[in-house]
């Protein structure tokens, strides 16, 4: 295969972004919440103008004044490379959205570009701030996503994005797009799934190495999240969320739109319930992805788990009506503590259920043999 | 006649010549250092000059001031105060004497001093005195008459009400005195004084402590309160308040096996130092200090150290509620003695090594408002979640063993009948340490297992697959493997099982504490 290539002028456009970005960041940050900058759409000089009309020139002479070896030298310090619009191997989604960036900054395998286009391709994002349930769905939606053969893109942060990568990494691999310079693992507490993420999957970012995240990144991020996937779902997501964001953008661009349902009166699962209400695809499970990407029925992501005796049985149901910790079970079933203690532990262990820091057990999407 | 002996008798003619004037005596007693007892000598002298009264050996304020009160209460019981000057000398003079223990030394050295009475050099003496003579209560007695006995001492002289305390200790005489005035009574030989009766460490603690009975409902705690107790597992529970974290804590005591014979003399000394031994303080200890609290506060310190609250929870349990809201250091500095107990508290000057063998049990709510992320109703932002829970897989909360998660009992449960008492519970636990005992050693635990200890343990061949399989699954560490396999041992203890089976390792890995990702 052949290695990604840029030409300086998109390097360069990536550089101009980086310079510009504290000016961006003071006209667009009049508008909280709002979508990724119209400004991406124009072309260098306007661009320049637009946001810093005070030393437009100046910067665009410093920045065009950098050699092109100084720019690949730069990206391969900080062991990155690129890919432009001018290469073939420029994920081809991207070419839908007007105000696509112009080269992707990538660290890690490069292979992974081949498959990077939208009928390959899903989406994952959801709340920071995510629920017990929200971050199992991730989890589960990712790695049964990977596992049935199709890219899990998202992008890093807390919550759903971090459990669905870690989900789709347990299985095959995932894609990572950030709001900074690909080199950087932001939130930084995500380094070490930063670093797993570089070295069996892909990280990609519009700015160059070094290039801190500011508040309009995000939102741009999220376009291109949008873009390269053939569906985004949304797992949970609070009404006014950012990752509603990348819903609106992948409706725009004509991508399919999920969401995983939420209990009506959780505040959690506002943003997704109404997606719902809006036409989105319900999305349960991975089956009701890849049935509305590929097609009902085109491919299985069928798991079933081991035979379970009466109790354990009785012990998911209880769970998955609604008694979450062991206290719980033990009364609704009549257990004893230790009965209902080693009945959730050997379930977990057969993966039907998982467990959180705190003691709070959730259903896992692994679906129980018939009895 | 050579050189040496014509010096020697020198000295002796010279002393001769004073002996009209000086005229010197002793009397033993002990000065609290940590949790023991020091050896102090009162040497008193009165010589002729300016009527004068100094203390000198590095007492502190309280020793000082003893002046003043020997003088009242000499004056007072009758006898006389010497108008001479008057050193009273406390050897070891290197060693800070505090306290108001001294009173009764220094009278009566100074009595034995100015020739109104004769008191056997053997017997050492402790009490504070009060300017009417009557002699007061001190701390510490216990940890007193034991270092007596170990020096030699026949007798002992004590305040009345230290009486039973003192006479805990065997192999030595106590007697008791209420007023300075019975002394001379005592060294005449006109006044046997009673022997005290040793006061009753209740090792069987009984039914003064809060019964497990009152946990209603809530199986699966009562189920992690026993194994924890069973084990000596220290226990962390999660759950939003009023759910009855701190009532199934105050219950642990009640079904811990009673401390034996040496286990309860250590508790009585520690609580005798501190000055809490009366009472209804026999049994183990339970301690719950406030969050607020400072890292000395919890494990000892200050100048000269004095023992914190996990030495006084040794051989009990250390309670801290709202484990989120303490401090970090100040839960860091538990960390060490957990391990070891033991406390080594430095200070300028003074080093002490205290004990603090207790159990740990903590509570903590799953977010800042208490109410859980999947409650609705809980707004707390993402990353004060992130914060508060991080605390909770800490160093400190890495040596805690089981966790229970606990949610609101419901209405039927909270009106419905009384759960099974401690009674019961305990006879369960004391079985269990038994089996333990055989295996490890007397008054040891599974918790206290070695690692080569645990490598030891056997399983069944379904219980090794099954521990082999969530090792590899939920990604557990070498930490969390062995901390499993303590905790099906102890599951086995309680189910009397000497081979751990599928059922206790799938129980141990339900109890177990888990790590974050």
């Amino acid at each position: 295969m052949n290695e990604p290539n840029a030409c300086p002028d998109c390097l360069r456009r990536a550089r101009l972004l980086a310079h510009l970005a504290p000016y961006i960041e003071k006209i667009s940050s009049a508008a909280p919440g709002s979508r990724s900058p119209e400004l991406l759409r124009l072309c260098n000089e306007d661009l320049a103008a637009a946001a810093a009309p005070k030393i437009a020139v100046q910067v665009l002479a410093e920045v065009n004044a950098v050699p092109e070896q100084r720019l690949r030298s730069d990206l391969l310090a900080a062991h990155c490379w690129a890919c432009c619009r001018h290469d073939p191997a420029f994920p081809p989604g991207l070419g839908d959205a007007a105000d696509a960036p112009w080269a992707l900054i990538g660290r890690g395998d490069p292979g992974l570009l081949d498959r990077l286009a939208p009928e390959e391709a899903v989406t994952i994002v959801g709340a920071r701030r995510a629920s017990t349930y929200g971050r199992e769905m991730a989890r589960e939606l990712g790695r049964e996503l990977a596992a049935a053969g199709l890219l899990v893109i998202s992008g890093l942060a807390f919550g759903i994005d971090a459990c669905a990568h870690r989900g789709a990494l347990e299985a095959d691999t995932t894609v990572a797009v950030l709001g900074c310079g690909a080199d950087t693992a932001y939130p930084a507490s995500h380094r070490s799934l930063w670093r797993r993420i570089c070295e069996r999957g892909l990280v990609l970012s519009e700015l160059p190495p070094g290039t801190g995240a500011w508040r309009w990144t995000f939102p741009a991020r999220n376009r291109i999240m949008a873009a390269l996937a053939g569906m985004t779902v949304v797992v949970e997501a609070a009404q006014r969320s950012g990752s509603l964001i990348t819903a609106d953008l992948a409706a725009d661009l004509g991508r399919d739109l999920g969401a995983v349902p939420g209990p009506v009166n959780s505040r959690a699962s506002a943003g997704t319930n109404d997606l719902l209400a809006g036409g989105a695809c319900l999305i349960r499970d991975g089956q009701d992805v890849l049935d509305a990407m590929l097609g009902p029925g085109v491919r299985k992501a069928e798991r079933v788990g081991a035979d379970l005796d009466a109790r354990l049985r009785a012990v998911l149901t209880a769970l998955e009506r609604g008694a979450e910790t062991s206290d719980a079970i033990a009364a609704a079933l009549d257990l004893d503590g230790a009965a209902a203690g080693s009945a959730l532990a050997t379930l977990e262990a057969l993966g039907y259920v998982s467990c959180s820091l705190i003691g709070v057990y959730s259903r896992t999407l692994l679906s129980a043999p018939a009895i | 006649m050579n050189f040496q002996s014509r010096r020697a008798a020198r000295t002796t003619r010279r002393i001769r010549l004073h002996s009209v004037a000086v005229v010197l005596a002793t009397a033993q007693t002990f000065t609290l250092d940590g949790i023991s007892a020091r050896p102090v000598r009162v040497e008193v002298d009165v010589h002729r000059g300016l009527p004068a009264f100094s203390v000198v050996g590095l007492p502190d304020a309280a020793v000082r001031e003893a002046r003043e009160r020997v003088r009242a209460a000499l004056v007072n019981c009758g006898f006389e105060f010497p108008l001479r000057r008057i050193v009273a000398n406390l050897a070891p003079a290197s060693l800070r004497k505090a306290g108001p223990g001294l009173d009764l030394a220094i009278s009566v050295a100074l009595l034995t001093a100015s020739g109104q009475l004769e008191l056997g050099s053997s017997i050492a003496m402790v009490g504070e005195l009060a300017l009417d003579g009557s002699v007061r209560p001190v701390p510490g007695v216990l940890a007193i008459a034991e270092a007596a006995r170990e020096r030699g001492c026949a007798a002992i002289v004590v305040p009345a009400e230290n009486g039973p305390e003192a006479a805990l200790v065997e192999g030595l005489d106590v007697i008791c005195l209420e007023s300075l005035s019975q002394v001379a009574a005592l060294a005449a030989g006109e006044w046997t004084p009673p022997r005290p009766r040793p006061m009753s460490l209740d090792r069987r603690q009984g039914e003064t402590l809060p019964d497990l009975a009152d946990l209603r409902g809530q199986r699966h705690l009562r189920y992690a309160l026993e194994v924890a107790a069973a084990g000596g597992h220290s226990l962390l529970m999660v759950g939003p308040p009023g759910a009855g974290k701190s009532l199934a804590a105050s219950r642990l005591p009640s079904i811990l096996p009673p401390l034996a014979a040496g286990e309860a003399l250590e508790v009585a000394r520690i609580s005798s130092v501190c000055g809490r031994l009366g009472a209804g303080t026999a049994g183990r200890p339970f301690r719950s200090p406030h969050h607020t609290i400072s890292p000395a506060g919890l494990v000892g310190g200050g100048n000269p150290p004095g023992p914190g609250e996990a030495t006084l929870a040794h051989r009990g349990v250390l309670f801290l509620d709202e484990l989120c809201e303490f401090r970090r250091d100040t839960l860091e500095a538990l960390r060490a003695p957990l391990e070891s107990g033991w406390v080594a508290v430095a200070r300028a000057g003074a080093w002490r090594q205290l004990p603090c063998r207790f159990m740990l049990v903590a509570a903590s709510n799953p977010c800042p408002c208490g109410r859980g992320e999947s409650d609705p109703e809980c707004n707390c932002a993402p990353l004060a979640v992130r914060r508060y829970q991080a605390r909770l897989s800490g160093a400190l909360a890495d040596r805690i063993d089981v966790l229970a998660a606990i949610r609101q009992p419901s209405a039927e449960e909270i009106g419905g009948p009384a759960g099974e008492p401690s009674e019961t519970v305990r006879e369960r636990v004391i079985v269990a340490r038994e089996r333990q005992e055989r295996r490890l050693g007397a008054g040891r635990s599974n918790a206290e297992m070695t690692v080569a200890e645990v490598r030891e343990c056997t399983l069944e061949e379904s219980a090794a697959t099954l521990l082999a399989e969530s090792y590899s699954r939920r990604r557990l560490s070498g930490r969390a493997h062995d901390r499993v396999l303590r905790l099906a041992r102890t599951v086995a203890d309680l189910t009397g099982n000497e081979v751990i089976g599928h059922e206790q390792v799938a129980q141990a890995l339900q109890l177990r504490r888990r790590d974050s990702e």
